[in-house]
């Protein structure tokens, strides 16, 4: 049986924090790979809209942002409910749920941009309303401090490295394992059928506002768990701006940068993007300053201030040159290099 | 001040920011016409005009006012439009027949270079962007135009500020009307925006008529850019991201396409906002516009003047 990329890559994933032991730098790897499992998980509940059903959101981080408060609420001991860490998990999702059923109801009949649009809307709605209201959120401070998550008696405590490492890498395989078997279901055949052509599904007997009105919830789900699993980590709901539509940008880059519709393409979509942004200018702005090479009060010389032109770059490149992205779908593939013979 | 006066007041304010916003929406309503491309990077390119423009004020220091504020008027569009007719040469041209998100990531990745080439232009060691020292810091923009009230002594306010807006912005639009209803350019962007493979087939050149539409898309920018400036004498660079929301909301309420949905878009929005900082509270402005945006998509999915869409099979 031919190893699919997606196992690959939890297993290689796994390995990490076991070579970290031997290596440090296998371990300062790892750190970063955390912030990464949880854009992963954010990406991979977008890629059920725009991946498989081709439906453009443009607010995702608005659901992970709802995540985020909503598991606060449930888990700080400021507020009377005070649960623990998995059923505050399992609220929150449901949570996350309903509110992508809430938006979707009265806005998924509308054409593709303007769909676009309304997430758009929405994710600066819920921002601001979470800044606004400050007697529950407490405005830009967040919700903190946030007790610490339980497994069986085991206590995550914030300076341990390998137990969050291996939560969210649990996480992800599952979110990853549901995302295959949906897109192995009825309900994904249905969903491709949607983004390749919604009149010829719905003339196959698909009910387009339904699936459609399903992948939303179950998109948006995703997106919250990825909050709360993000608030989990922080110890705080994180204040409002951390979720603005450049969290939402990323998460589309991610997706279309790996390649739409395909679960290992995101995985490494994830890597990419993610990695570029905090791995590779970290390291290299704090390498110059580390041998002072580089003023503080010149603008052009930090590299960290050619962050947007280099992602910029790359997103206009990719499009020109890769727009099935880095490791697309069968599906997309053939559809847009139609002359190639199929990989046999 | 009696209510009366603060309504009027704030429906001077709301009129002035609202034709800002329009002269934004209609460079993205016609891009949106002609090739269904949601422009991301048109607010930025907004942005990069009023850096443009400081930066023409800074070059032509000591010149009298009125022959700045013609040079500004000339230079500032004329380089907005050649940025963005330059964008869709090397990027947007290419993907034609792409899928539709391939252009609009593409635009994405646009906005993202703008932003940063409007934090690199902050940096710029001249005296109106404080020799470089704090290239990310917000930039004073000087007032050219006088903030004296036309209407005497009255409580409310209509400046010099505002009647610029006014006679810049009024006889661009109809200018711009005539343009596209009554010119031979303005008759191929329609057929192209109506049917890009048939007009092909007319004898027209639809990448030359959709370069001209980015041109005059973005020289509109440009004016909004000089306008903007002399109206709020304040610019930085992350002010793109505001105004193209806006605009974008704008180009979207009228109904995305048509030109004067555009302009009644951006009045409603500009409006929108002063009565909701007025009467509401200035940290609901943003929740109340969007929500006025997503109601009234709900109820009007074509947007207010937009046309009817019947999807075709």
């Amino acid at each position: 049986m031919k190893l699919r990329f997606h196992w690959a890559f939890l297993l290689i994933a796994a390995l990490v924090p076991v070579v970290g032991l031997f290596v440090p730098a296998a371990q300062s790897l790892g750190e970063l790979l955390r912030p990464i499992f949880i854009m992963a998980i954010l990406a991979l509940g977008l890629n059920i809209l725009t991946g498989f059903t081709g439906i453009l959101n443009l607010g995702v981080a608005a659901f992970m942002a709802l995540g985020a408060y909503v598991y606060a609420i449930l888990t700080c001991d400021i507020y009377p409910f005070q649960f623990g860490f998995w059923p505050a998990v399992l609220l929150t999702v449901l949570v996350g749920l309903l509110a992508g059923l809430m938006l979707g109801l009265p806005t998924i009949r509308l054409r593709g941009d303007y769909l676009a649009i309304v997430t758009l809307g929405f994710g600066e709605i819920v921002q601001d309303s979470l800044k606004n209201m400050d007697v529950i959120t407490k405005g830009t401070q967040g919700i903190n401090p946030l007790p610490a998550p339980t497994f069986a008696g085991y206590v995550f405590r914030s300076e341990t490295y390998a137990p969050w490492y291996y939560l969210f890498l649990g996480f992800l395989a599952l979110v990853v394992l549901l995302n295959r078997n949906l897109q192995r279901s009825r309900v994904g055949r249905a969903w491709i059928a949607i983004r390749e052509d919604e009149l010829a599904a719905s003339c196959m007997g698909v009910n387009p506002m339904k699936m459609k009105l399903l992948a939303f919830s179950l998109g948006a789900a995703q997106c919250s768990l990825a909050g709360a699993l993000w608030a989990s980590f922080l110890g705080s709901s994180g204040e409002p701006g951390n979720y603005d539509f450049q969290v939402s940008i990323i998460a589309l880059c991610i997706v279309i940068v790996g390649g739409m519709g395909n679960i290992a393409g995101v995985l490494l979509g994830a890597l990419v993007v993610v990695g570029c942004n905090s791995l590779v200018l970290e390291t290299f702005t704090n390498f110059l300053k580390a041998h002072e090479l580089i003023s503080s009060t010149n603008v052009y010389t930090a590299p960290g201030n050619w962050k947007y032109m280099l992602f910029g770059l790359a997103l206009i490149l990719m499009m020109r040159f890769k727009p099935e992205g880095l490791l697309p779908s069968r599906q997309v593939k053939a559809e847009l290099h139609p002359h190639e013979p199929p990989p046999s | 001040m009696t209510g009366w006066e603060v309504f009027l007041q704030q429906l001077i304010i709301g009129l002035s920011n609202g034709m800002i916003i329009a002269l934004i929406a209609l460079g993205y309503t016609m891009v949106y016409g002609i090739i269904e491309l949601i422009n991301f990077a048109h607010g930025d390119l907004f942005m990069l005009g009023c850096f443009a423009a400081l930066t023409v004020v800074s070059l032509t220091g000591g010149l009298p006012v009125w022959l700045v504020l013609m040079l500004l008027l000339v230079l500032t569009p004329v380089f907005c439009g050649s940025l963005n007719w330059l964008v869709d040469r090397l990027a947007y041209r290419h993907l034609r027949d792409a899928t539709k998100l391939a252009p609009l990531v593409s635009a994405i990745g646009v906005s993202f270079v703008f932003l940063n080439l409007g934090l690199f232009w902050g940096g710029l060691p001249l005296k109106v962007f404080g020799f470089g020292k704090a290239a990310a810091a917000p930039k004073d923009f000087p007032t050219l135009v006088s903030n004296a009230n036309l209407l005497g002594s009255s409580n409310v306010e209509f400046t010099t500020k505002d009647l610029l807006v006014l006679v810049i912005t009024v006889p661009l639009m109809v200018g711009l009307t005539l343009f596209v209803k009554r010119t031979r350019a303005g008759k191929a962007m329609r057929a192209v925006a109506q049917d890009r493979l048939a007009a092909q087939l007319m004898g027209i050149d639809a990448n030359r008529v959709i370069g001209q539409t980015f041109l005059l898309g973005g020289g509109l920018a440009g004016v909004a850019s000089v306008v903007a400036s002399l109206y709020n004498n304040t610019i930085y660079f992350q002010m793109g991201y505001r105004a193209g929301m806006d605009a974008f909301t704008a180009a979207v309420l009228g109904g995305i396409g048509s030109l004067p949905g555009a302009v009644l878009g951006g009045l409603c929005i500009g409006l929108a906002r002063a009565f909701a900082d007025q009467y509401i509270a200035t940290r609901w402005t943003n929740v109340i516009v969007f929500a006025i945006l997503i109601l009234v998509l709900v109820f009007r999915p074509s947007g207010l003047l937009g046309a009817k869409h019947r999807e075709k099979v």
